[in-house]
């Protein structure tokens, strides 16, 4: 993808998207995060086809996603933000249909087996619950063994073992050299789940990079984060080390240090000599910390729903 | 071909299993045809009663699934956005739409293979001295006529308005026509000026042709055809037109 806008209104209204490029290679899950509104759903829709972008070029398997739609559609798999199967269809009967649209189709009841939707096979999409039908339509963009796969949102709304299951389901895909092009909101799925990570704010990449590298680059300042019982005494613990410590929450200490091995081992040492296990020891900030800089505070705040730029985001999911 | 083969059996499968759409492309026509073939309200010349709403009943059926049943799901199937992520599928539009008019067509079996025997049971004698394959015939092509005319008719509301007030819209104007449409009331109980207007749309056309067909055995008469034929261009047109998918 090569510069692309996106516009919903003429300007001088502000594109959805502004200038964004960047290239996924097949067996890399590549993440697009941000705040709602950041042009997510936007860039995702002009790879699928659904969208014609203003400007810039975009490339899917070669093929351009508007004009080479019939030839395109058989490779990929798409999994809609929200929506997207007859509420009447049980999750058997919808995998068996969308089966029949491919050449080559994964088995539908083995699949349903992979994103563990077995036991309630024949109940209606519309009883299904939230988690189960982010399941179902991971399953119905993957039933066509696609070489790219584009997920919206794919954990939105999946409880904490359902969006286990969909992790699983995207690393086995990356292992089998499949290209997963997924978006968030949320850190922690970005983190977990991606190879790598474009923020996106406003319509433009804001960073790019592995989470690692996300967070070093916006780090700036190296520090140290570890767990030990509560209320040590940090003036000593600073002293020993040879770095201001603070305890920023009982039980959890941040160091201004780089995390060198000498570091750690002092640091381990005058633990030891209090008899004070040390836990959860990282060096370096956290993606979120990297991308609340990126982003800004106003990302931090919880966004109502139905402030998303895009439309079709009118209604949220469950 | 498979696809379209599972296609067809998901959208029949869904459609005979929606209550309430059984009640109305079965359901209610049945009730229809038995209430006022039997209960003599007035409406028709004594002692034509079935042979009137046997084809009015018939056209009825056409409607009520061409247009209002179509037309609601569709409309339901773009809000739940079914219709947009199809377009990332390999089944494509023409397959989809394909898929959905024979849907139609074999529901239309379904309620002429109910309607008809009843009709019979209520003492309906299809009239005329042409050969019933004629009638049959005419009948056929009428039906199918005016199936692309409803069908464009609910595809139009389906791909304009949102699922709720297209499902509203949808139900009114299959009441309008079901009052205008001389199905049950005849065209020659509606004053004057109303008739006018009636006899320029596509339900009391489809009546008219269906009564000149299998009730009297007259030719269906010119102005039908014309009728028909122009709603069935017209109709779908718009409807391609104005769609919109998402």
């Amino acid at each position: 993808m090569d510069g692309l806008v996106v516009r919903y209104g003429r300007p001088p209204a502000p594109p959805a998207v502004d200038g964004l490029s960047f290239r996924a290679a097949a067996g890399e899950v590549l993440c697009i995060l941000g705040p709602n509104g950041a042009g997510k759903t936007s860039t995702v829709e002009c790879l699928e086809g659904y969208r014609r972008p203003a400007a810039g070029r975009v490339r899917v398997l070669g093929l351009d996603p508007v004009a080479d739609h019939r030839r395109l559609v058989p490779r990929i798999g798409v999994m809609l933000q929200r929506g997207g199967v007859y509420p009447m269809l049980g999750p058997r009967r919808a995998l068996h249909l969308f089966a029949s649209y491919y050449e080559q189709p994964e088995d539908p009841d083995r699949l349903l087996e992979v994103v563990g939707l077995t036991e309630v096979a024949a109940t209606p999409w519309r009883h299904l619950s939230g988690g189960e039908q982010a399941r179902l339509s991971l399953a119905l963009a993957l039933v066509g063994r696609p070489e790219v796969v584009c997920l919206d949102e794919p954990t939105a709304g999946v409880d904490p073992e359902g969006r286990i299951g969909v992790r699983q389901v995207i690393a086995r895909l990356r292992d089998r050299g499949v290209c997963v092009l997924l978006t968030t909101h949320e850190l922690g799925e970005a983190e977990k789940l991606a190879d790598r990570v474009i923020i996106l704010h406003r319509g433009r990449a804001a960073a790019e990079g592995t989470p690692a590298e996300l967070a070093a680059v916006a780090g700036g300042a190296a520090e140290v984060t570890f767990g030990a019982p509560g209320g040590l005494d940090v003036a000593a613990m600073s002293a020993a080390v040879g770095a201001p410590v603070v305890e920023e929450a009982p039980g959890r200490y941040r160091a201004a240090a780089n995390g060198s091995p000498t570091f750690t081992a002092v640091l381990a040492g005058w633990l030891a000599e209090r008899d004070a296990t040390l836990t959860d020891l990282r060096v370096g900030r956290s993606l979120e910390e990297a991308y609340l800089e990126v982003v800004g505070a106003e990302a931090a705040a919880p966004t109502p729903v139905g402030a998303g730029a895009a439309p079709g985001r009118r209604r949220a999911r469950r | 071909m498979r696809a379209f083969a599972a296609q067809v059996g998901t959208e029949t499968y869904m459609t005979l299993r929606r209550g309430e759409t059984l009640l109305l492309t079965v359901g209610i026509p049945v009730v229809f045809l038995v209430f006022f073939s039997t209960v003599h309200v007035g409406l028709t010349h004594a002692g034509t009663d079935a042979s009137f709403f046997v084809p009015g009943v018939l056209a009825l059926a056409v409607m009520s699934t061409a247009m209002v049943s179509l037309g609601i799901a569709t409309g339901f199937e773009r809000g739940y956005g079914v219709l947009k992520r199809l377009g990332s599928t390999p089944l494509g539009r023409s397959r989809l739409l394909g898929a959905k008019i024979t849907t139609i067509l074999l529901v239309e079996v379904v309620q002429a293979a109910v309607l008809v025997p009843v009709g019979y049971a209520l003492g309906w004698q299809p009239g005329g001295h042409g050969s019933a394959g004629a009638a049959a015939g005419q009948a056929l092509a009428v039906a199918m006529l005016a199936t692309a005319a409803f069908g464009g008719l609910g595809l139009l509301l389906a791909g304009v308005l949102r699922a709720e007030v297209n499902l509203a819209a949808a139900n009114g104007l299959y009441l309008v026509l079901l009052l205008l449409g001389g199905m049950i009331v005849p065209l020659y109980r509606l004053p004057g000026a109303l008739a006018d207007v009636a006899k320029a749309l596509p339900a009391a056309a489809l009546s008219q042709g269906l009564h000149a067909a299998l009730g009297t055995g007259a030719a269906v008469p010119l102005a039908s055809w014309i009728t028909l034929v122009a709603w069935a261009v017209l109709a779908p047109v718009a409807a391609t037109l104005t769609f919109r998918w998402e």
